[in-house]
This record gives structure tokens, sequence and C-alpha cells, in this order.
């Protein structure tokens, strides 16, 4: 007798949760065994607790490019977005109450800049500089309004995790320092993937994008930086109540595998993107492939289908066997269209974005090209759009 | 999809016809002139009325001399 076995699972959805590392995951596990008690306390477990934490934090931080002393533990990416918007806003509130950013910030770090110009008694505002067709923001305009004054806060993230551009980080750092304006860059998705430079004057990074287990961000404050809680003190008093330690040595560990092989998964991944880039709009008719050719990261690509439902094509995708995520409305848990594909002007129904963890087999990408024209004719055919 | 009413209607016209989407769904006043440029149309008008703020409302001229 024989059973017909399912096709594995492809995942190609790994963009803030990639899959875990198995090293990281031996970490994780020795971890809970030795790092498990309160490392500030003061008896031989907290101590032996506090080693562990404190030489995660030394491992880290020098793959970030920031002393051990700037790098914090936080619970997540969103929370280490949030609390550098609301603490450097507070703490400079005198000298300023904008907040600028690019269009194309992650939706976390946008609301928490709504959240705070929108609070108190003299409100700033959050001014969106515009990006072009790829995403890229517009140097001139971010300049110009560093230059008008009045901001509490500047930021600019290292790449962009839906489309995969990188933006003009160091042109626009330069001209925050000029202005005495605070730079945020948000690199919760080229950390592990691409290097990321020292222009910064806070730095967001997110653990599970670069294969460790979720439940860590990371913040890196630059000593010069004025900020303020507007929460209560605590022994940590950026993210109070502290930091799973078994936690922060697998993400040490999990970073570590992902820096030894950065230039080979570099080239392997940027291949198989351009694959993608260049066989989709070949073999399914009007598409829209977005982002730059080159000045992108190397693992994450996105298009939109004409006449698509994204929501049915994700689906569809899964039952052939592949997780791929996308920007469309009521696929990500939103009723409007990724603000992203808005910024850039792109065809915003029937997107696909697909962001390829480490260690895909180019054969994957292959069997990947080979369903997608089917599954896209399949949820057009429901639509009845064929001929339009 | 507003998107996919619109490429029904100007199927069955002449080029050089205007033709105007009115809806709510906020996509559409992205994925219109996304259609458009796509397909060599031109957007010649994208404002709701005053009346209706929350509506989208955009006229595209269909490509061709019909």
């Amino acid at each position: 007798m024989t059973r017909a076995t399912p096709a594995p699972r492809v995942f190609l959805d790994a963009a803030g949760h990639a899959p875990v590392h198995p090293q990281a995951r031996a970490v994780l596990l020795e971890a809970v065994d030795q790092g498990w008690a309160d490392p500030r306390r003061l008896h031989a477990e907290g101590r032996r607790a506090r080693m562990l934490l404190d030489g995660a934090r030394e491992s880290i931080a020098a793959h970030l490019g920031s002393r051990p002393a700037e790098l914090r533990f936080a619970g997540s990416h969103v929370t280490a977005l949030h609390t550098a918007v609301r603490g450097v806003t507070r703490g400079r509130h005198r000298l300023g109450r904008d907040v600028v950013a690019s269009a194309v910030e992650r939706a976390a770090l946008l609301h928490a800049a709504r959240f705070t110009t929108t609070d108190g008694d003299a409100p700033g505002t959050t001014a969106l500089i515009p990006v072009d067709r790829t995403g890229r923001v517009a140097v001139d305009q971010f300049v110009a309004r560093l230059g008008a004054g009045g901001v509490a806060l500047a930021a600019l993230q290292h790449a962009n995790g839906e489309v995969g551009t990188l933006q003009p980080v160091p042109e626009v750092h330069a001209a925050a320092r000029q202005a005495g304006v605070p730079l945020l860059v948000d690199a919760g998705s080229s950390v592990g993937h691409v290097p990321v430079s020292d222009a910064w004057d806070l730095l967001a990074a997110d653990a599970g994008d670069w294969g460790a287990p979720v439940g860590l961000g990371l913040l890196a404050v630059r000593p010069r930086v004025r900020w303020a809680p507007d929460w209560p003190e605590d022994d940590d008093p950026w993210f109070p109540g502290g930091v799973s330690v078994p936690a922060a040595l697998a993400a040490a560990a999990a970073l570590d595998l992902a820096r030894s092989d950065l230039s080979v998964e570099d080239a392997h991944r940027r291949a198989l993107v351009s694959r993608i880039r260049t066989e989709v709009p070949i073999r399914v008719p009007d598409v829209q492939v977005m982002g730059p050719d080159d000045a992108r990261l190397p693992h994450v690509v996105t298009f939109s289908c004409l006449y698509v439902d994204g929501e049915a094509l994700v689906t569809e995708l899964d039952r052939a066997g592949f997780a791929v995520g996308s920007g469309s409305a009521c696929t990500s848990s939103a009723l409007e269209p990724s603000h992203v594909l808005a910024a850039m002007g792109a065809l915003t129904h029937g997107n696909i974005r697909i962001t390829v963890p480490r260690g895909t087999e180019a054969a994957q990408v292959e069997r990947f090209l080979e369903v997608l024209p089917a599954a896209v004719a399949t949820v057009r055919s429901a639509l009845g759009v064929e001929g339009l | 999809m507003p998107v996919i009413m619109l490429a029904r209607a100007a199927a069955s016209l002449p080029g050089g016809s205007l033709v105007t989407v009115i809806t709510t769904d906020p996509a559409a006043r992205l994925d219109v002139p996304a259609w458009a440029r796509m397909r060599g149309h031109a957007v010649v008008d994208d404002r709701p009325a005053p009346s209706r703020p929350d509506e989208v409302r955009i006229t595209v001229r269909l490509s061709g001399n019909g």
C-alpha cells in the first residue's frame, strides 16, 4: 500500500520570527539550567545569572557597535521602539515637541510618535517624510525638516522590513547631529543580515529576526542622548522589571551564528531573491515587484498581483505548502492596507511579502516559483477577472 | 474590489472615456492610480465630495482614441 506523502512545508515569512537556530535553542535550554536566578540578587545563584547576562550584553554590544553600558534589553522590539520614542520626547520636551520620521517606519514607531506628540498640554506633530517609488526616503526633505527646528526626535529605519530598501542613514544622521537632534535607527529588519554602521544615537534591534527565540528586543542609547522616563522608576530605568537571562543568552548565541556566516548567507539569499524578482513577472501576468534592485536587504522581496485578493492568495499558497506574508488589507490583521506600500504609491492588493530564512534551499524557491502561477490563476478565476 | 469593477466598466468603453469610481474602500485611493499606471490610463481627478470626506472618488481617462 502506498500513501502520498505531503510536500514538506516551506517557510518564507521569517520577518521578526525566523526559525530558531538549533544551537540557539540548545543555549536557551542550557541557560534555563544555569541562569534561572534573579541577576539582581547578591547570592551565588544570582551572581551567576548576572555574569551570564553581562556576557550576553558584551557579545551583542560588540556586534551592534555599541558599548555594553549603552545596551538595554527589552521584552520585545515593539517595547524597545515605544520606550525610545517616549523617553526621548519626554526628556527633550523643552527643546522640541515634534517627531520627524520617514513615512515607511514600522507601525509601532509611528504609533508611539503619534501617541507622544498628541499627548499633554503642549502637543507637537509627527512629520512624515515621503519616500520615492522604491521606498527610499527623500533626504533633502528630511534634512529641511530637521533644520526647521522644534524637533525632539528623528527616526529613520536602517532598512525597510516590508520591501527591503536600505535607507540613507549616514546622510540623515549627519544632518541630525548638525541640528542637535538625536536619531533613532530601527535596525529590526537588518541586524544579523547586513552590517550596521555606527551612524545612530539610539539603535533598536529585534532578536527574533536573527533566529533567536522571540521575546527579546534591544535598545542601544548613546550617553549624550537626553531622556526621561514617563513611567515609574525601577532598577532597570529603561525597561522596568529586567529581562529573561536565558532569552538574552540565546539571542547572543544566535547573533554570533548569524554573523559567522553573514557573507555566505548574504550571497546565497541575494541570489534567491534576485531569482524571485526576475521570474515572478515573467511567470505571472500583471505583477508589480517592489523595491530597488540594489541597495536592499538580501532576504526580503515583495510583489503585488493585480486583481488578486491578498488574503485568498496567502491561503492558497498555504494550502500548497508555502508560508508567506502580505501587506494587503485584511491579511495583516489591519483593515487598511500597508502604509509602506501606500507611501510608495504601489499596488496594495494581492500583495505577497517573502522573507527568506537563512538556510533556505534553491530547490524550495524553485518549487515556490512553480506553484505561484497556478495559485494566482486560481484566485483570479474565482473573481472572474481573466482578460481584464 | 473597486479596481475590478472599474476594469470591467473600462473593458466595454471606448478609449478617451471618463470613468469615476466612488467607494468607501480606502485601498482604492492607492490601487486605482496604480492600476491606471499599469494599464496606461490617466487619473484626471482624485477628490472626495466636500460633503463625503470618507469617500474615495477618482476619475480616470481611458487610454486610446476609441
